[in-house]
């Protein structure tokens, strides 16, 4: 059949391009928009070009809660990847159990984030909540509110029980995707177990542990309203991530300007981030 | 490398077998012996790789023990038997190169790395993959990808056994005749027990030196192929050996032999005493097509039969003959030119006339 070139064929994907427009492009303008002026009022804005940006990197508020959520970022990638694997592994394969068991480790993602961080704000407590109370008991001195390491450790152990499911969950669809024939071809190749997880288990996780790495840093990067109802960045503020500065300056302060310009440099580093996981794994195995 | 001995070996699949059409192996008692290079034949689903199974260990037997060397290894499991396997379908470690691959059971067994690279190298070269081994397996076509699946099995020098589960089912035919040899080259140059599981007769006879051919969980017959063929010690090995297979025709008793429809044939005296002693009532008289001989004469020997097709197979012709109510196959050479319709008178040589009884051969006492 001969093709017939017609342009008017572009009005087609219209409807997409105004889709994408409104779900991103007119959002994203609008702060392209902000970040780039100084607005005083309704009618009163003053082109200031890239003065925002070049103000917004050199803040010192801004570098220490943007190490601060790389360190928590990290952190989060280090414990739940490897303890999701490990969940994983240990979970029945099947049967009654295989379901129990699946229930029990949803529970977490199906709990609403303030409550997350409401739970655990109470149970850390040292003086009514379980938790806090079972650590002091225990002879450590332990109080969030207070300490700077015990709020982050919390921090990070209220997001590692919210969390690390998904990662369970997704290793485990990843392993039950397995065929029996590669179990019993390394069980005949006398493989250990830790072979057997090294060169079957883990190369076919692959797939699904980039969705995990991938979710778990977005989603970690971005993190707000649980430390916001637990700790609410403190003590001092030093469980302060980026988007609650961000918040602060964009709502509290009406910074707009230096919020927005802010914003994107923080959409960018997601972006990059996200991008150089992706890349880093699937690339790890290319033929030589 | 062992002896292994399946002894009165049970197993269903099922967890509360109910009767024997739950068995997939139903008590079977049989000798693999040392060095040798056997075929286990049988159609799709007659219990051949659940044998395979029981023999490596990935399936426990329900009932019965396997020995190796006479030592029951039944709680053993496959790391522990120390046995090869090749799988119907290749599995490939796919996040390996072909050498990983290859050096895998030689790495798992803790063999040194100058072996192991002097092993994996002989290995390809009997395989023709040396040219492959730096290459990914998961870029590796389906027969290549087998061939390495094939390597892994053979790599290791001290195995008990090496079983084969239908290796070849993914190569293509002109590959599969030269593995084929190349298996029966590495089995001469290793003397190692290898198993070889098919449904495929040919298969079967060249590799192996004697084949066990399995039917309905049980191995009805153990020999060399030419044991098979002449005197098949059951029903289904007459019919499943050979191509054609056997006629078999069932039978009844009278005087001085037996006798199907109008027709009486005569049995050996041996055969009529033995008989004489078995009451059972399911008789079958078998012959290869093979072994029907066409007289250009009529005596008091030939049975007057109707030509009703005949098949010219290039260097042989299949024909179908009608007695009485019966159809036959008798194979004759290029030269047969009776057409459909005439009458053909058909000997029967009483030694290639086998008479079973309750489908087992009834064999002259020694």
């Amino acid at each position: 059949m001969d093709k017939i070139p017609d342009n008017r064929a572009w009005w087609l994907v219209l409807p997409v391009f105004l889709l994408v427009a409104f779900s991103a492009l007119v959002p994203l303008m609008t702060v392209v928009n902000y970040s780039v002026q100084d607005i005083f009022g309704p009618g009163q804005a003053y082109y200031v070009g890239t003065e925002w940006f070049k103000e917004v990197l050199t803040d010192q508020r801004l570098q220490d809660s943007l190490i601060r959520q790389f360190a928590f970022s990290g952190a989060v990638l280090l414990i739940q990847i490897p303890l999701g694997i490990g969940v994983a592994l240990m979970m029945p394969k099947s049967g009654i159990k295989g379901s129990l068991c699946l229930i029990l480790v949803a529970i977490p993602l199906l709990i609403p984030w303030n409550v997350v961080g409401t739970i655990w704000q109470i149970f850390a407590r040292g003086d009514i909540g379980l938790f806090g109370w079972a650590v002091n008991q225990a002879g450590i001195d332990y109080n969030y509110t207070g300490d700077t390491v015990d709020a982050w450790l919390t921090v990070l152990l209220m997001d590692v029980w919210h969390w690390t499911p998904l990662v369970a969950l997704l290793c485990y669809s990843g392993l039950r995707a397995i065929p029996e024939a590669f179990y019993q071809a390394a069980e005949i190749d006398r493989a250990s177990k830790w072979a057997v997880f090294r060169y079957i288990q883990l190369p076919r996780l692959k797939s699904v542990l980039i969705i995990a790495v991938l979710l778990r840093f977005m989603d970690s990067f971005m993190i707000y309203i649980e430390p916001f109802v637990l700790t609410g960045g403190g003590p001092g503020s030093s469980t302060t991530f980026l988007s609650q500065t961000l918040t602060t300056m964009a709502i509290g302060q009406f910074d707009l300007g230096r919020a927005a310009a802010f914003s994107l440099i923080y959409f960018l580093i997601v972006l990059l981030i996200s991008w150089l996981f992706f890349t880093a794994i699937t690339h790890a195995d290319k033929e030589k | 490398m062992a002896e292994i001995q399946l002894k009165s070996l049970a197993h269903s699949y099922s967890a509360n077998p109910s009767g024997p059409g739950d068995y997939a192996i139903r008590q079977l008692d049989h000798v693999w012996h040392k060095g040798g290079a056997y075929a286990l034949l049988g159609p799709s689903g007659c219990g051949k790789s659940t044998m395979l199974n029981i023999i490596s260990g990935l399936v426990q037997p329900s009932e019965g023990e396997v020995l190796f060397d006479g030592k029951r290894v039944n709680e053993l499991s496959p790391r522990d038997r120390n046995i090869a396997q090749v799988f119907q379908f290749p599995v490939v470690y796919d996040s390996m190169t072909v050498f990983e691959n290859l050096a895998f059971p030689l790495k798992n067994n803790k063999v040194p790395a100058a072996k192991i690279k002097t092993r994996v190298q002989e290995i390809a070269e009997v395989l023709e993959i040396e040219d492959k081994l730096h290459k990914k397996a998961k870029n590796l076509t389906a027969d290549e990808k087998q061939k390495v699946s094939m390597g892994r099995g053979l790599v290791r020098e001290d195995v008990s056994a090496i079983l084969f589960d239908e290796p070849l089912t993914v190569i293509d035919p002109q590959l599969k005749w030269k593995l084929r040899r190349k298996l029966k080259q590495i089995h001469e140059q290793f003397d190692i027990t290898m198993v070889y599981v098919t449904h495929d007769q040919l298969e079967a006879s060249t590799f192996a030196d004697r084949i066990a051919v399995m039917f309905d969980g049980q191995v009805v017959q153990f020999g060399t192929p030419t044991e098979l063929f002449e005197a098949p010690n059951h029903t289904f090995v007459g019919y499943f050996i050979g191509s054609p297979g056997m006629n078999i025709l069932e039978v009844e008793r009278c005087q001085g032999g037996v006798r199907f429809d109008s027709t009486e044939l005569r049995l050996e005296p041996w055969q009529s005493e033995i008989l004489g002693g078995m009451k059972s009532d399911n008789l079958k008289i078998g012959i290869r097509p093979e072994f029907i001989e066409i007289s250009p004469v009529m005596s008091d020997d030939t049975y007057a039969a109707e030509v009703r097709d005949v098949e010219d197979l290039g260097t042989y012709k299949i024909v179908t003959v009608k007695l009485g109510e019966q159809q036959m196959k008798v194979r004759q050479s290029e030269e047969f030119d009776a057409g459909i319709g005439s009458q053909v008178n058909l000997l029967f040589p009483g030694q290639w006339l086998m008479l079973y009884v309750d489908e087992f051969l009834v064999q002259e006492q020694q």
